[in-house]
């Protein structure tokens, strides 16, 4: 074995143009596979992020007559009490109220938080252009859309009539951004207090959301919370069941992902292994004496595996940096007006030590045809041709 | 004396569809520490004859008996042992490894059976470096030797295991006249120091008339045997 291993790498070295070709194939192969994921994974990544992550991705509402969760502080102590995965959660009351500018009305949607744990989810702070958040009573901060449209201003009074006819006088302490048109149009942010006092909740609320690590868990999470919760009359909505389509997305693209991958690493293999065929050719004299003198076809047939091993693994190393260079260009030259790259990169050192594995794995498979040859081949051929 | 290789009945055909008779029912003995030559004409069989002898190639039908054991019934792994052990074969081409130096290449028939080289052996390889007399070019790939060089390099490597048998196929058939004499001069020598018996093909006379015995095929048959 330790002689096969020898032999292959005086093969190797001996034929050097050959060797670099194939170490060149293999590791522009690994590179683009490696580029590709990454890039696809970065991609789904902000996707996620971008549609969800600034949102409730596992809400609970009540399902009884008025609507609202009178114990909820139990429900907010359970849910912590069930994950760690669990994270963010806040409580709301939200309801529909009108809100009346001088020419016109217009229905918006009163939410109340607590806002220390609401900006958590739905990142106010940083999403306010201007002013500060509505601790205190009858303030609100309203979406850009609908200070445009009320023509309310920071500091000014808009006018909401709440469902039961009231008119209530909210003072504007912020104008906020949230980069979704529906929610700057029609939201109406208050501390709870203001909201249930306009929804006449008491001191109920109407839901509970809250966030979680690993957001394709939140199925699951779901599921227990659902399950767990001693309160009644309650539904346990999730952002996946909330999503179907965007999920079949991200599914589409990491197969079409996994294909290209796949039909890479297949040229590779195609590759190393036609070349490593025509080297048992080139070597058939030397593998005939070998035989003549006694090697075993074990043995002949190992140094070709040896190559290929070899092979892979250098070609994988170099892959990988080639790979990470790939990235590197792309971040710094693919870049949006902001300076941030078109794509944000993922790098997922398992997917990547997977990639470079795979190539390894690949290049022994490859190995294995010319192989196979060689333990074949008899020494007689060779000598009577020579 | 014992025989060391012994023929019973071989016939070799060539051929499935059509067939080519090469060998017609061929009895030989060769007795130890004896110094042989075969002789004929090209395409008379002599070549598959030696073949045969050396377990390269499998007889049609009959018997092939090496150092009293049968070998056209073993396996090809045990046939790989057997020839690394109690053979060794020298061709009209040196097919040296062009990827290794001289001495590793001598080497490589004992670093087959066993990688680690004992300190004994290697200077064995140097012993059979000095006899055919590469002392200087011992560190030279293979590539970087005369052609007369190769072929010593080649004969160093049949000897390395100390096999019983050295089978040569015109060993000196690439080689100018005084190159031949001395490769021959070599080859006896190692056939009275070391004991081993030799079994050369050639198509040289002059060659044939230096050696203990010379066998004669014709048209795959045995047409003259002819013991000094």
């Amino acid at each position: 074995m330790r002689l096969s291993f020898d032999i292959a790498l005086r093969f190797l070295k001996s034929g050097k143009g050959q060797t670099l070709l194939i170490i060149l194939g293999i590791s522009v192969g690994v590179a683009v596979q490696m580029f590709i994921g990454s890039l696809i994974q970065g991609l789904q990544i902000s996707l996620v992020d971008t549609t969800i992550g600034s949102s409730s991705q596992i809400t609970i509402s009540s399902v009884n007559k008025d609507k609202t969760i009178k114990n909820w502080e139990r429900v907010v102590y359970e849910a912590n009490l069930l994950s760690p995965n669990i994270k963010n959660i806040s409580v709301s009351a939200d309801g529909p109220a009108n809100i009346d500018y001088e020419e016109d009305i217009d229905s918006v949607l009163i939410r109340g938080f607590n806002l220390d744990d609401a900006d958590r989810i739905y990142k106010f702070k940083e999403g306010l252009l201007e002013g500060s958040l509505p601790f205190k009573k009858d303030e609100t901060i309203i979406g850009k859309e609908l200070s445009t449209k009320s023509k309310a201003k920071l500091n000014d009074k808009i006018v909401i009539v709440t469902p039961s006819g009231e008119q209530i006088k909210l003072k504007v302490t912020g104008i906020f951004d949230l980069e979704v048109s529906s929610l700057n149009d029609t939201w109406v942010v208050t501390n709870l207090e203001t909201a249930q006092e306009i929804l006449s909740l008491d001191s109920n609320v109407t839901s509970v959301e809250m966030q979680v690590s690993d957001v394709f868990k939140a199925d699951e999470i779901a599921k227990q919370l659902k399950y767990t919760l001693s309160i009644e009359d309650t539904k346990v909505d999730n952002w996946k069941d909330q999503n179907q389509s965007l999920l079949s997305g991200l599914n589409g693209q990491s197969v079409s992902s996994y294909m290209i991958q796949v039909f890479v690493l297949v040229a590779v293999l195609l590759g190393i292994s036609s070349v490593l065929a025509i080297s048992v050719v080139q070597r058939s004299k030397q593998l005939g004496i070998l035989k003549a003198m006694g090697i075993k076809d074990k043995d002949a047939s190992l140094i070709f595996v040896f190559q290929g091993l070899m092979l892979g693994l250098i070609g994988a190393i170099i892959g990988v940096c080639f790979g990470f260079a790939l990235l590197y260009v792309f971040t710094k030259f693919a870049v949006k007006p902001d300076g941030n790259p078109v794509v944000p990169i993922f790098i997922n050192k398992g997917f990547i030590a997977l990639s470079g594995m795979f190539a390894i794995l690949s290049a022994t498979i490859a190995s294995l045809i010319p192989a196979r040859l060689s333990s074949k081949l008899n020494p007689i051929e060779v000598i009577k041709n020579g | 004396m014992a025989n060391i290789v012994e023929l019973k009945n071989i016939n070799k055909i060539y051929g499935d569809k059509i067939k080519t008779q090469v060998l017609y029912d061929i009895n030989l003995r060769f007795e130890e520490n004896s110094f042989n030559s075969i002789i004929g004409e090209s395409g008379s069989g002599k070549s598959t004859l030696l073949n045969i002898i050396g377990t390269l190639d499998k007889p049609t039908n009959g018997e092939v008996f090496i150092d009293q054991n049968r070998t056209d019934t073993l396996d090809k792994k045990a046939l790989s042992v057997l020839r690394n052990q109690t053979m060794g074969f020298i061709f009209q081409f040196h097919y040296l490894l062009p990827e290794f130096t001289a001495k590793e290449n001598v080497l490589m028939p004992y670093k087959i059976n066993s990688y680690k080289v004992p300190k004994e052996v290697d200077e064995w390889a140097d012993e059979l470096i000095n006899l055919v007399g590469l002392a200087k070019v011992k560190n030279n790939l293979a590539t970087d030797m005369s052609g007369g060089q190769q072929q010593r390099t080649a004969i160093a490597r049949a000897l390395i295991n100390k096999p019983k048998i050295i089978l040569a196929d015109e060993p000196t058939g690439n080689l100018d006249s005084d190159t031949t004499e001395n490769v021959y001069s070599i080859l006896k020598n190692i056939n009275k120091n070391f004991k081993t018996t030799f079994i050369i093909i050639t198509h040289d006379q002059r060659i044939a008339e230096k050696t203990d015995r010379i066998i004669e095929i014709k048209d795959g048959r045995i047409n003259l045997d002819l013991r000094k």
